[in-house]
């Protein structure tokens, strides 16, 4: 299957690299630029990225290109990985603007990957979508303390989620003592984990441990034997993937039998590869279901799957959606290297319809007005469990 | 009570692989002094031909551990013949670079069949007991129960046995002895497969316990093994065996009685202390320098 997915990763790449090959050579493209976690810590995340992009950028061109002012322009895709690492990110982000002129980037999507990224963008004035990066900071010019003007997110912010958590561990879950389990050194973690702290205390919920590790870290034993002395209800983790399989296990073996919560770390089907049964029945918050009844969650999900034989995850959905935002404001503008256009395009406050619900962008904010939901994991699948008004 | 016996059986579980990667570096230093940056990937390569022999070869538990040690070991004498013998005359700095070039190496070459962190089947099945509160599983069991008894069987070879005698008259004058006849090449091929093989069996128990493996893993834990050695006084057997487990207490101490946040930089001012105490380490000698 891997070779399937590698052949038609270069079927793609080789239609986006290789305009020339169509019939409309010769006519100008129009470049935006990915920046996507390839290698490094999260390349789930990353190859989750590069799909869906590849997927949009392939549907546009198989279509004949994007239609400005009634001529079709072909899209060219540049793509670059940011190792994970926030300094790459920054250089691949400045080489995209200002070396290869891209009219927009899409990514990254880790929130540390993110500022950096986002900081050049807008000294820049370069239009920068970001999938998946929940950080409230992304989009807020550290500065001043305003939003910036041409940073905009698909995705909504982690105060959101920390609230969305805590609320629902106290209200669904009926939880009255928690503790919180986190990656001190990862930015979205540390802000999830706080703003569940104070969601779950306003609530009437009381948290009982409050304890970190260091990314890298696989030896969580000292630290759930300090919970397991607490005697919570419930444990909140909000980490990557890697890190909550090892939780778990590690947990289990200490004979802390209490649920784990989590957030949007956890949404990737390598999670239950890694845990196996012992996260069945655990819920976290997620940006999409993909047995959503939406259509245009339907059809996404079954090209995506007859394109790579998987079920997208929720940064696939994210950077789905990130480019049809992108095409719905290019569209309007109407130009293919007019970057100030496309951003006031962008934050007009019209609706868009994608995959993870509908998406508008209020004036002076490229924070999204959007909605969460609860997944839970059962036999082995994430399954929808709730959904989550803003 | 039972939180303190808890928290010490989690410290004797960390602090035993700690301890085996230090072995590694304790040895090669103590025979040429020379500080094998390449350790700390040679445990990550060890983790990886655990995968291998669970996934691929789907070996049980004795044979998968056998062949990860004997994998390592000739890795371990491989590197040694190809980077570092080549280097053994010239200057020792020339030596760290080539070691820190061939951890780089390794990384990029596991990097190169898979970017993916991996993950580990259960090898061995999931017993806990429960004693009166106090868990305890048949994996930290045997992890720190194999640790010791490799490092035993290692002292036994190093103390009483004939390649042992030879390896500490290298280490104690690597010119004079091979006037006496000492095969110093094959002496130091035998301590690069002994050390790289523990490194192994560290990188094996250490994927069973942490079942996530990637290909920068080795970097940190072989960062703070070092740092282990070098607490117990590097080029010392006895040594790199203490400092893993001082080290291993301090972290899982540290967390359990203050927040778990100061945890490295508590742990590491401790250990800064100490050497300020103790430069050479607990069972180093000071050295004078020979002009």
């Amino acid at each position: 299957m891997n070779k399937q997915i590698g052949l038609s990763v270069l079927a793609v790449a080789a239609m986006i690299f290789f305009p020339g090959c169509g019939n409309n050579s010769g006519s100008p493209t129009v470049k935006i630029g990915l920046i996507a976690e390839i290698s490094g810590q999260i390349p789930a995340v990353g190859a989750s990225c590069r799909n869906a992009a590849l997927l949009s950028v392939k549907q546009i061109n198989d279509a004949g290109g994007i239609d400005l002012g009634g001529k079709k322009y072909l899209i060219q895709l540049l793509v670059e990985d940011s190792a994970s690492k926030a300094d790459q990110a920054a250089v691949v982000t400045q080489k995209l603007i200002t070396q290869d002129n891209v009219l927009a980037i899409i990514g990254p999507n880790s929130s540390g990957n993110a500022l950096p990224a986002s900081e050049i963008a807008e000294q820049s004035k370069t239009v920068l979508i970001t999938p998946w990066s929940t950080n409230p900071k992304t989009t807020i010019n550290a500065k001043t303390g305003t939003p910036k003007k041409y940073v905009f997110r698909a995705c909504f912010t982690d105060i959101f989620e920390g609230r969305v958590m805590g609320k629902f561990c106290h209200d669904t879950l009926k939880a009255q003592k928690a503790a919180v389990l986190f990656d001190v050194a990862t930015e979205v973690f540390k802000s999830q984990a706080e703003l569940f702290r104070k969601s779950f205390e306003a609530a009437g919920g009381k948290v009982v441990g409050f304890e970190t590790y260091t990314t890298g870290d696989k030896d969580f034993s000292s630290q759930l034997t300090k919970i397991r002395n607490a005697g919570p209800d419930v444990i909140f983790s909000p980490s990557y993937y890697t890190d909550v399989s090892l939780q778990v296990q590690q947990a289990r073996r200490l004979g802390i039998k209490v649920p784990f919560v989590g957030s949007d770390g956890w949404s990737t089907p390598e999670l239950i590869k890694m845990c196996g049964k012992d996260c069945e029945g655990f819920y976290f918050c997620n940006h999409y279901s993909a047995d959503s009844e939406n259509p245009a969650t339907r059809d996404f999900v079954a090209a995506y799957k007859a394109a790579y034989g998987t079920t997208p995850d929720d940064v696939a959905a994210l950077t789905w959606d990130a480019f049809g935002l992108l095409w719905q404001a290019l569209a309007k503008s109407g130009s293919i290297d007019d970057r100030e256009m496309l951003r006031q395009r962008l934050s007009e406050g019209q609706s868009y319809k994608g995959v993870t619900g509908s998406i508008v962008f209020l004036a002076n904010s490229g924070d999204p007005v959007k909605g969460a939901v609860i997944m839970r994991i059962k036999d082995g699948k994430f399954v929808w469990s709730s959904d989550s008004q803003p | 009570m039972i939180y303190l016996l808890q928290q010490g059986l989690n410290a004797l579980q960390l602090g035993s692989i700690y301890a085996l990667i230090a072995l590694g570096y304790t040895m090669v230093y103590g025979v040429l002094t020379m500080i094998n940056f390449a350790h700390g990937d040679f445990f990550m390569v060890g983790a990886f031909l655990c995968f291998v022999g669970a996934v691929f070869l789907k070996l049980s538990v004795i044979p998968a551990l056998l062949l990860t040690m004997i994998g390592l070991a000739i890795l371990g004498v491989t590197v040694e013949r190809v980077a570092y013998r080549p280097l053994r005359k010239a200057p020792r700095v020339s030596l760290i670079i080539t070691s820190l070039g061939v951890g780089m190496f390794l990384e990029n070459l596991i990097l190169a069949f898979n970017p993916y962190p991996q993950h580990i089947p259960q090898f061995i099945p999931d017993i806990n007991w429960n004693f009166g509160g106090l868990s305890l599983s048949l994996l930290q069991l045997l992890i720190i129960v194999v640790s010791i008894l490799l490092m035993l069987a290692l002292n036994f070879i190093v103390m009483r046995t004939m390649v042992g005698t030879a390896m500490r008259a290298v280490s104690w004058d690597k010119d004079n002895v091979e006037l006496i006849g000492v095969p110093v090449d094959q002496v130091v091929a035998i301590t690069f497969a002994l050390g790289s093989s523990l490194g192994g069996a560290a990188g094996f128990m250490y994927s069973l316990s942490y079942p996530v493996i990637d290909p920068y893993m080795g970097v940190l834990i072989g960062w703070k093994a070092f740092i282990a050695a070098v607490v117990g006084g590097i080029g010392d057997i006895r040594g790199a065996m203490l400092g893993g487990y001082i080290l291993g207490t301090l972290e899982i101490l540290v967390a359990a009685f203050l927040p778990s946040t100061c945890r490295d930089f508590v742990a590491f001012s401790l250990l800064i202390i100490l050497l300020m105490v103790r430069p050479y380490g607990i069972f180093g000698k000071p050295k004078t320098q020979k002009v």
